[in-house]
């Protein structure tokens, strides 16, 4: 790691516009530090920013950036009203991590492409204009949707899916004032030549997330996340779902999916295609046929495509059954043992 | 020894073994004070990090060694522009545990992750950071990383000189009398042991004395190297291991990386230490070589295997030798007339394989399980009752009766355990919930080699005493199990024995692999003690003051602390005697070792049984259960032996469903060199497990008739879980790991 | 520059001169401090051999900028036992036989002192394996240590109904 000045932002004027590396939790920054990916000249230490409240606003909920993954996982909120955001936090790295890694941090995240992690490699998301490592490589956990042959990245976090499907808003401050992004449209997707715009510009800070009241879908959203490993491994497809369902018939619904794509992949045309529709294995089906459409594999991972489409139904299923008291054992997890036959 | 090989040499132990005491070592091992090589910080450390080569084939064309040493805090660079001789050659293999020693020879780069300089500062930060600054330059030569670019080669020899092909029995004859001819082939990948203590090393020299702290499992073995390639008389090393923060066979080595430690050191007048970073684990320290396996199965009507074929392709590195000898795992496991297995060799750009726990045993066990489960099927039969009906009652790849072989009832107990009878024939059959439930089972088996181990045990004035052999302890529970064999060996409690192993000023206690090192050095301890009480009786006997005076050897038997005559109730303690005969120390010595050619088939057994669930829309696995029952002759500490049963058996899980090291094809250099990437198993892949064993007395594998249990739980397990795969699904994995998109 | 950084480590208030701002907290712990218990098994937040600790979460020490953390309450596996009297995870880590090489050990007792403070896993093994799949053990003492949860768990709510 590179020798770096360090500064601690005491209050959110003093961070805002700061040259310099944003230090939250460090859980990805430093891992990027050490790996030789990142190497910044200044680090601006955020982590003490007052910016730790999870409040109920006109609307919904507001998550400070500084709230760590462990917090908001176990805030009765968010339990009670979007506990398909709680379950993919807890299915997502390990406790330790949680307890350190902060909301905003989680957003902000670099994708574990393992071509972007070897400096060695050329990446256009690490070096414009170097190339794609990744094309023609190890591919397995790229993208199907959304990639382009400048870059084929997925985005890792697994909270960002849920909160995508929650229609979650960043809130942004910086130098030119604050902004709000919806969460779905937060990562860029790549140009032909792998990079997309910046989601910060210089000197801005993510401040908080809001997230706006689910209604009736609350206690009918689930995350739901294929890995290898029982536990502590990135997903190699995810899907969040909330639905609401009156008299049968589906009247809101939510799909995003993670793991396929440089962001979060929200599902508007199967959404769309839901409403008004039982809440059936067969209306599920034809709405993750929908969800996939024009993916298409970036490499070696045609698999992917099927298993987002399983794993869309599979959540979208769980939403519909609702959820269950208590996050299960196994958070997000095909043995979570809520899956009747 | 020889007369270890005959039945009656079998020793009936004391109280101490066979009780499942705690560890000795626990409680340092849970406070944190039990000391490992990277924690030691003597005055005056310097830190030393290796710069890694970022291609596979080629040259380092230039290094920024100005950079790095423009750095504040370094040191010192050390690239092969300046590198410090070796007193031998590199590629001198002066023992079987010497792989090639890259320190910096030349410029040429043979695989990726190969150390190509050394940097030394005075704070790890800087010396991280001033092998990052080196910022190689190459001139780059095409990688050549898998089975299928690496360049074929003939070699009469896998590892360990074992030769690379057998056959027995007439394989023409017996495959034309056979009714059917059943081909498997299974590959299994590149997989990485990652104790999780990499490997470190503390260096420091007083004058030409060398001191140093390192992990090491053959601890005699690593000063013999090292001092080979210092030039140096071993007597001039001091090498501590007194805890090994896992081995699994990567740490039986010195390698480059930490021989450039010792050299820097004795360079710079200080102490410096050098701990490779979890991605340098990936290539200079060995690993678990890729293989292709082809068996054919040949049966006869009622399913009797008659010709048994074992082919295994797999890779080395381009400058030294190490096969992983999967096909030898066929040898002795199940009945065939006839047997022939062979080993086919790459060269790949890739750094040298090396054992890894079960190592040959662990690929081949998984490729044979499978192809007597494809068999089993195709005579529509039981998979246990396949096997049973080919038990082997003799070895048929040399003919020899086994030294004991208690395979039977570990089937009959783990199968009961588990509940297996009923199984429905064909697969997904059961369910729970939606998951698709399958159970499979597979023999364990693993051979018990010796190696030679030497020990002294000390009788002291005051009753207790000291042992002393350089035993390695990476987890197995040396510091435990030894001890209580020794107390055995000299007739006191174990409280009263004084352990002093893990350095190499001690008696040389062989190595700790093969499973054979509780056997080895627990023998050696135990002739110690025996040497001890010999004389100890000795000196009783012959004095007219003993009530043992004139008892003579064959009439007093030792137990705590006491000698006690076997005619009558008299006895004397260890305490009075050596007081009487003024003796403040009484020291016995023991040796160990198997020689001459063995007369029997030595192995321990065992029978694992699986139990899966699969999401049939997902593919993700998940081993529900996990039964196995071993037999493994005398086990010295019950509660240690179940450990280690229990980490070979998760090993198993982590093969048949995680394990793989990915090198990306064009440039040879790893994608998932981590353990984000490189996945090992997780508590929650462990739901439920359980290992048994099975009582086995073995009067012909060494006197104290102790087999061994570190790596058999590897073997059969990995089978077992393949085969609960397809019992689930009706898919049968052809490779490993098993990924979820191959089952939908 | 220097940076004095102000750690209570195992309860008694430490003052560090850190010459350079990289230092981890871990390899404060480990270079700067002497506490070697804690171990360094990846560096990367992907073992959970480092776990400590810090103002009562478990956490990773290895991905913890040491400066970050001024002020904190910092546990270690050091800290743990009382005198002579081992912790009851300690305790119930040795009764089960929950380690083997040991190398993992510290990691995991310091991350199942924090998952039974957490009061989530209770005594459900299933919540426990979960809970505790942050910290990985080569030598697979998982059963081992799943149950030495268990009993710590079930010991420490005994120890505090009798104590209240």
């Amino acid at each position: 790691m590179n020798r770096f000045e360090y500064e601690r932002a005491g209050t959110l004027a003093e961070a805002i516009g700061a040259e310099g590396a944003f230090l939250a939790g460090g859980t990805n920054l430093l891992d990027l530090m050490k790996i030789g990916v990142q190497a910044p000249a200044r680090l601006v230490d955020i982590s003490r920013l007052p910016l730790t409240e999870i409040e109920p606003v006109e609307g919904g909920l507001r998550i400070g950036a500084m709230v760590r993954n462990s917090t908001l996982a176990r805030d009765p909120q968010v339990l009670a009203k979007y506990p398909a955001l709680a379950e993919a936090l807890l299915s997502g790295a390990s406790a330790q991590l949680r307890n350190a890694a902060s909301t905003g941090g989680n957003v902000m995240q670099a994708t574990r492409c393992s071509y972007y992690q070897d400096p060695l490699s050329p990446c256009n998301r690490r070096n414009p204009g170097s190339g794609c490592g990744a094309l023609g490589g190890e591919t397995r956990n790229h993208a199907v949707l959304g990639w382009t042959e400048g870059c084929i990245a997925t985005h890792p976090s697994d909270m960002c899916v849920a909160l995508a499907a929650y229609d979650a808003v960043v809130e942004i401050s910086g130098p030119e004032g604050a902004r709000s992004v919806a969460m779905a449209e937060f990562h860029p997707l790549p140009d032909a030549q792998g990079a997309g715009d910046a989601p910060l510009a210089a000197g801005e800070i993510i401040t908080h997330i809001r997230l706006p009241d689910p209604g009736a879908m609350a206690r009918h959203a689930r995350y739901v996340k294929l890995r290898e490993r029982t536990s502590f491994a990135f997903a190699i497809v995810s899907a969040a779902a909330a639905l609401a369902v009156e008299d049968g018939r589906i009247t809101q619904a939510r799909l995003a999916l993670g793991g396929v794509a440089a962001r979060p992949w929200r599902c508007r045309t199967a959404e769309a295609a839901l409403l008004g529709q039982p809440a059936t294995i067969e209306t599920f089906t034809r709405a993750a046929e929908l969800a996939l459409e024009g993916a298409s594999p970036s490499g070696a991972n045609e698999a992917k495509i099927r298993l987002a489409r399983k794993i869309a139904i599979r959540a979208l299923e769980r939403a519909a059954a609702g959820t269950p008291e208590r996050l299960p054992a196994l958070p997000a997890s095909l043995f979570a043992g809520d899956d009747n036959g | 020894m020889a007369d270890m090989m005959t039945a009656g040499g079998h020793v009936r132990l004391g109280s101490n073994a066979g009780q499942g005491l705690t560890r000795r070592d626990g409680v340092l091992k849970v406070t944190g004070g039990a000391g490992y090589a990277a924690d030691c910080r003597p005055e005056g450390l310097l830190h030393a990090v290796t710069a890694s080569a970022g291609i596979a084939r080629g040259r380092v064309t230039h290094l920024d060694v100005a950079a790095a040493e423009a750095h504040p805090g370094v040191v010192k660079v050390y690239t092969h522009a300046n590198a410090l001789p070796l007193a031998l050659s590199p590629d001198n293999k002066i023992h079987p545990f010497v792989w090639r020693m890259d320190a910096l020879q030349s410029d040429e780069v043979r695989y990726a992750g190969q150390p190509i300089a050394l940097v030394v500062a005075h704070s790890l930060e800087a010396a991280t950071e001033g092998a990052r600054l080196l910022a190689p330059q190459y001139d780059a030569q095409p990688a050549r990383v898998t089975l299928d670019d690496a360049e074929p080669y003939e070699t009469d020899t896998t590892a360990f000189g074992r030769p690379s092909g057998h056959s027995s029995g007439d394989i023409e004859a017996a495959r034309a009398a056979a009714d059917s001819h059943l081909t498997t082939t299974v590959e299994t990948p590149s997989q990485y042991h990652n104790p999780l203590e990499p490997h470190a090393i503390t260096a420091q020299w007083h004058g030409d004395q060398l001191e140093i702290d390192t992990p090491n499992q053959a601890i005699g073995l690593a000063k013999q190297t090292i001092a080979a390639f210092l030039g140096i008389d071993p007597s001039q090393i001091l090498l501590r291991s007194p805890f090994l923060g896992g081995g699994f066979g990567a740490k039986a080595i010195v390698f480059g990386a930490q021989f450039l430690t010792i050299l820097a050191a004795r360079d710079l007048g200080q102490p410096v230490k050098m701990v490779l970073r979890r991605d340098q684990m990936y290539g200079p320290v060995g690993h678990r070589a890729p293989t292709r396996q082809t068996l054919q199965l040949d049966l006869d009507a009622e399913g009797h295997i008659l010709a048994l074929e074992h082919d295994t392709i797999t890779t080395t590195s381009t400058f030294d030798q190490f096969l992983e000898s999967a096909s030898n795992a066929s040898h002795s496991v199940y009945a065939t007339s006839a047997l022939r297995t062979e080993h086919h060799a790459r060269r790949a750009d890739i750094g040298t394989p090396g054992p890894m726990r079960a190592p040959g045993e662990a690929s081949g066990s998984a490729a044979l399980e499978i192809a007597m489960d494809v068999a089993a099927e195709a005579r529509g039969m039981d998979p246990l009752a396949f096997r049973r009906l080919n038990y082997a009652k003799i070895d048929p790849s040399t003919g020899l009766a086994f030294s004991s072989k208690a395979l039977e009832e570990c089937y009959a107990k783990a199968a009961e355990a588990f509940g297996w009878e009923g199984r429905p024939l064909a697969p997904r059959q059961m369910r729970e919930g939606r998951l698709l439930k399958g159970w499979g089972m597979g023999t364990a088996q693993f051979p018990c080699p010796m190696f030679q181990a030497a020990a002294h045990a000390t009788l002291r004035a005051d009753g207790s005493a000291v042992i002393e052999t350089s035993a390695a302890d990476m987890g197995q529970g040396a510091w435990t199990a030894l001890a209580q064999i020794a107390a055995d060996g000299l007739g006191i409690d174990v409280d009263k024995v004084e352990f002093r192993s893990g350095r190499s000023d001690l008696p040389d206690a062989g190595v700790a692999g093969g499973s054979g090192h509780t056997a080895t050095a627990g023998n050696a301890l135990f002739n110690a003690g025996a040497d001890a009480v010999r004389q100890m009786v000795d000196l009783a006997t012959n004095d007219p003051a003993s009530p043992l005076f004139g008892a003579g050897n064959l009439g007093v038997t030792a137990r705590g602390g006491r000698l006690h005559r076997n005619d009558d109730d008299r006895s004397e303690s260890y305490e009075d005697i050596l007081a009487r005969a003024g003796l403040e120390l009484l020291r016995g010595e023991g040796k160990a070792s198997r020689e001459g050619t063995p007369e029997r088939a030595m192995f321990s057994h065992g029978g694992v049984f699986a139990e899966v669930l699969v999401d049939p829309d997902l593919g993700q696995i998940r081993v529900s259960r996990l039964i196995g029952a071993f037999a493994a002759g005398r086990i010295i500490n019950p509660r240690l032996a179940r450990s280690q049963l229990l980490g070979g058996m998760i090993w198993g899980i982590g093969f048949a469903l995680h394990e793989e090291a990915l090198h990306d094809a064009r440039t040879g250099r790893f994608v998932n060199n981590d353990f984000a990437g490189y996945h090992v198993p997780v508590n929650a892949d462990v739901p439920m497990i359980e290992a048994m064993t099975v009582h086995e007395d073995d009067p012909f594998v060494n006197a104290l008739g102790i087999k061994g249990v570190g790596e058999i739980g590897v073997t059969g397990t990995v089978g077992a879980i393949a085969n609960a795969v397809w019992h689930a699904t009706g898919i049968r994995p052809a490779r490993f790991p098993i990924h979820p998109e191959s089952l939908i | 520059m220097t940076f004095n950084l102000n750690l209570t480590i195992n309860g008694t208030a430490q003052q560090i001169a850190l010459d350079d701002p990289r230092v981890t907290l871990l390899d404060v712990l480990r270079e700067r401090v002497g506490l070697t218990g804690t171990k360094k098994g990846c560096d990367r937040g992907q073992c959970g051999a480092c776990t400590v600790l810090i103002d009562g979460q478990r956490m990773n020490a290895c991905l913890a900028l040491a400066l970050s953390y001024d002020g904190a309450e910092i546990t270690t596996i050091e800290g743990l036992a009382k005198g002579e009297t081992l912790h009851p995870v300690q305790a119930a880590f040795v009764a089960h036989d929950g380690f083997q090489c040991g190398y993992c050990t510290p990691g995991q007792i310091m991350s199942a002192v924090g998952l039974i403070a957490e009061g989530e896993a209770g005594l459900d093994p299933e919540r426990v394996r979960e809970g505790m799949s942050g910290n990985l053990c080569r030598c697979a003492a998982y059963a081992g240590i799943t149950e030495a949860v268990l009993e710590a768990t079930r010991e420490m709510s005994a120890q505090e109904g009798t104590s209240a």
